[in-house]
């Protein structure tokens, strides 16, 4: 029998739970566990300089591996600060433990110093949260806190850890629980048979077809179901900013990303269309627009692991709940085995009618001699890493920039605050990404707002040595929301400027690293390259971009899917 | 539309405050609540009515599910169902009043559990309309105080919910 405290206990929870990084920030009520870390080698701690930089490294390590993410901080204020790290990943699905000190039970609610209800705090923003009562209870808590975050739908679990719980001079017996049985949490463990019938039934029957694909592909592991139904289909693929990878950009039947600033083709064929078929997606509003003008003709199959996701905001004719992998493999059979091949007349003309969108506008922009375009700083990232990166980025202009010219053609590497939009996400979750993949490319895709929310991570990337690239789209303005001022406000720019921004490269070397600045159009090519081939250097490219660029096609406010600007001046 | 959701609960700390911030975070309507451990001491059962379009009681019964510590639950308004409040109501019964106030009360089957010179204390159980029709007929100048428990609910014949 092995007697652990509490403390060592949770250190060996992890360990068992096969955890190798865990990033987060001492405090007084952590500081029984920090030091059983201290005194074990197989769980690595990475310190960061922001409790919430923390959790997004964790939430990077999560979206770029698949895995569930750890943290580990200190009460109160501790914690508090990974509360918008928490809600990020809460928005996007991403599976993630966050470990809480807390003051000892004796103390709590008797407002003792670094005391904050972590528990209430954290209760919108979570999976679910759990408290230590007992140390004994630590090991069978730790095994649950990482199955429900794993399982079903993912998302963060706050484990609550009063200090008293970790005392090193109390121990307890060590019985790490092999399986975990919750009487009232039983995810989907594969969709209806029924309702897979008459999905495939009405996707064999369509006359023009659309699959709409989202970040639940990804989190489901599905991608290559989905790759492959889609191609014995033959039909049309676009996917939402969070479903990016979840098929190859660069193939012929992909019409690239949906919504506000979907590209115009897969806007256009999500509007006239006659079916849906939504796989691990959620009619977001950034999707939809109006939700009553939504493709009037569409009947709707939404296939998702989550009861409430179906029918929330549009109702689904047939709505499938079951894990994406499994329902898409199950649909593949069947349309294989269906008498019934897709209509190759109504298909062809669909095509034809998609390839005329496709003509009219597809991605592009309008160049300039002098200035460099946001948009040919992410073309030229795109060629020069063979379109094999990973690629962080913040919230923002930028973020729409690098999701519409960054081609990606596998899962996992477009890393990105979706359902949230958090600025200063960029940095610390290519630090997460860095740290498990030494040997990919990772670009932070960001801008100078962005950056400086989490900038003090710079420290961080020096101690690990994490030669992530930072491309810093540097337009001198909060570059989305004074597009919204110019839209919606006659220009006026209200807070939308900062007048006072620093010295980017002298900053990146004030923290150890390498600054570049460039601001001359034939010099972008060349220091991309330049900084591309410093591998083992964190770079820092300050890129000095058009200011007055827009991100295009815009949804109109409040119109249709169809209903877009594509230029300053074009509005469809 | 009003509904009566029935939920059986894991009886531990925190779990009500889980759905009671549910309702808030989403901007659900509660308009009673009760909650009491059943015979079955690690369960709670929860009856909240509520009201609201097709769509949200929807979303309503499956955001409920999906919290962990929700075991079941079911909408009773969906098929036959008795449902009942308990109400508690202090009135003023002094001069020619005291009788009227009596015939009322037993009009609509209330019990008198506490009495002073000028003081009933009546208990009335039901449907909630029936609490709301007693109030009214009764005239609010005699009602000094009201304490309602929330409705409770079970559906009517063999329908049991239950682990």
């Amino acid at each position: 029998m092995e007697l652990l405290s509490g403390a060592d206990m949770l250190i060996r929870s992890l360990q068992d739970e096969g955890i190798e990084y865990i990033y987060g920030y001492p405090g007084g009520a952590a500081l029984h566990i920090y030091d059983a870390l201290f005194r074990q080698d197989h769980v690595k701690h990475i310190l960061v300089r922001h409790e919430q930089a923390a959790v997004h490294m964790a939430d990077g390590y999560a979206r770029a591996t698949g895995k569930v993410g750890t943290v580990l901080v200190t009460s109160g204020p501790g914690a508090t600060n990974t509360i918008t790290g928490i809600a990020t990943a809460f928005m996007d699905s991403i599976p993630m433990v966050v470990l809480c000190g807390q003051v000892a039970s004796t103390l709590i609610g008797e407002d003792a110093f670094q005391e904050t209800d972590m528990i209430g705090v954290s209760r919108p923003v979570v999976k679910h949260n759990l408290s230590v009562r007992h140390p004994e209870e630590i090991p069978e808590i730790i095994r649950r806190a990482y199955y429900i975050a794993s399982t079903g739908r993912p998302g963060p679990v706050v484990v609550d850890i009063p200090k008293d719980m970790t005392t090193p001079n109390e121990r307890y017996e060590y019985v790490f629980p092999k399986k975990v049985k919750l009487r009232s949490y039983n995810p989907a463990v594969r969709g209806h048979a029924g309702q897979i019938k008459k999905a495939v039934d009405m996707l064999l029957a369509a006359k023009r077809p659309v699959i709409y694909a989202g970040g639940g592909v990804i989190l489901g592991k599905a991608t290559a179901q989905l790759t492959e139904l889609v191609r014995q289909l033959g039909y049309p693929i676009t996917n939402t900013l969070m479903g990016i990878g979840c098929y190859p950009a660069t193939d012929q039947q992909h019409i690239g990303w949906l919504g506000m600033h979907g590209t115009y083709e897969s806007n256009m064929a999500m509007h006239h269309s006659d079916l849906i078929l939504c796989v691990g997606a959620r009619f977001d509003d950034r999707v939809t627009n109006a939700t009553e003008k939504f493709c009037p003709g569409a009947r709707i199959v939404h296939i998702d692991i989550d009861p409430a996701s179906i029918s929330k905001t549009i109702d689904a004719d047939v709505p499938i709940v079951g894990p994406v992998d499994s329902v898409l493999k199950e649909m593949l059979a069947q349309v294989k085995e269906s008498k019934r091949k897709p209509d190759a007349e109504a298909l062809a003309a669909w095509w034809k009618q998609i390839d005329e969108w496709r003509a009219y506008h597809g991605m592009r922009y309008e160049t300039s001699d002098d200035v460099i375009k946001p948009q040919e700083v992410i073309e030229a990232l795109w060629e020069l890493t063979n379109g094999e990166a990973f690629v962080t980025s913040d919230v923002g202009q930028h973020q729409m920039f690098a999701a519409q010219y960054y081609k990606f053609d596998k899962p996992n590497r477009w890393i990105n605050s979706g359902g949230l939009g958090t600025m200063g996400f960029g940095l610390p979750a290519a630090m997460g990404v860095k740290l498990n993949f030494p040997d990919d490319e990772v670009l932070c895709v960001t801008g100078e707002g962005s950056i400086q929310m989490n900038i003090q991570e710079l420290s961080t990337c020096k101690q690990y040595n994490l030669p992530v690239k930072i491309i810093n789209l540097n337009n001198q303005a909060l570059g989305m929301v004074k597009q919204w001022q110019d839209m919606n406000y006659e220009s006026r720019h209200a807070e939308s400027y900062m007048g006072s921004l620093p010295d980017f490269v002298k900053l990146a070397e004030a923290y150890g690293h390498v600054g570049i600045r460039i601001e001359k159009k034939e010099d972008l090519v060349p220091k991309l390259k330049e900084a591309l081939a410093m591998k083992d250097k964190l770079v820092f490219l300050d890129i000095y971009v058009d200011r007055f660029e827009h991100v295009y096609p815009m949804q109109v406010a409040r119109g249709s899917m169809k209903d877009m600007w594509l230029s300053k001046t074009e509005r469809v | 539309m009003r509904h009566i959701i029935s939920v059986l609960l894991e009886n531990e700390p925190g779990a009500l405050s889980r759905v009671v911030g549910l309702f808030s975070q989403r901007n659900y309507n509660i308009e009673t609540l009760t909650v009491a451990p059943t015979e079955d001491g690690t369960l709670s059962r929860l009856t909240v009515t509520t009201t609201g379009s097709d769509r949200v009681i929807e979303q309503i019964t499956k955001q409920l599910n999906k919290l962990i510590e929700v075991v079941k639950l079911v909408d009773l308004t969906e098929g036959s169902h008795i449902e009942r409040e308990l109400m508690l109501v202090k009135l003023k019964a002094t001069g020619a009043q005291r009788a009227e106030v009596k015939r009322t009360v037993d009009i609509f089957r209330g019990q008198i559990v506490d009495v002073t010179s000028s003081i009933y204390t009546v208990q009335l159980v039901g449907a909630s309309d029936k609490l709301d029709a007693f109030i009214q007929a009764i005239g609010t100048a005699v009602v000094l105080e009201v304490v309602r428990s929330g409705v409770s609910g079970i559906a009517r014949g063999e329908k049991v919910l239950s682990l």
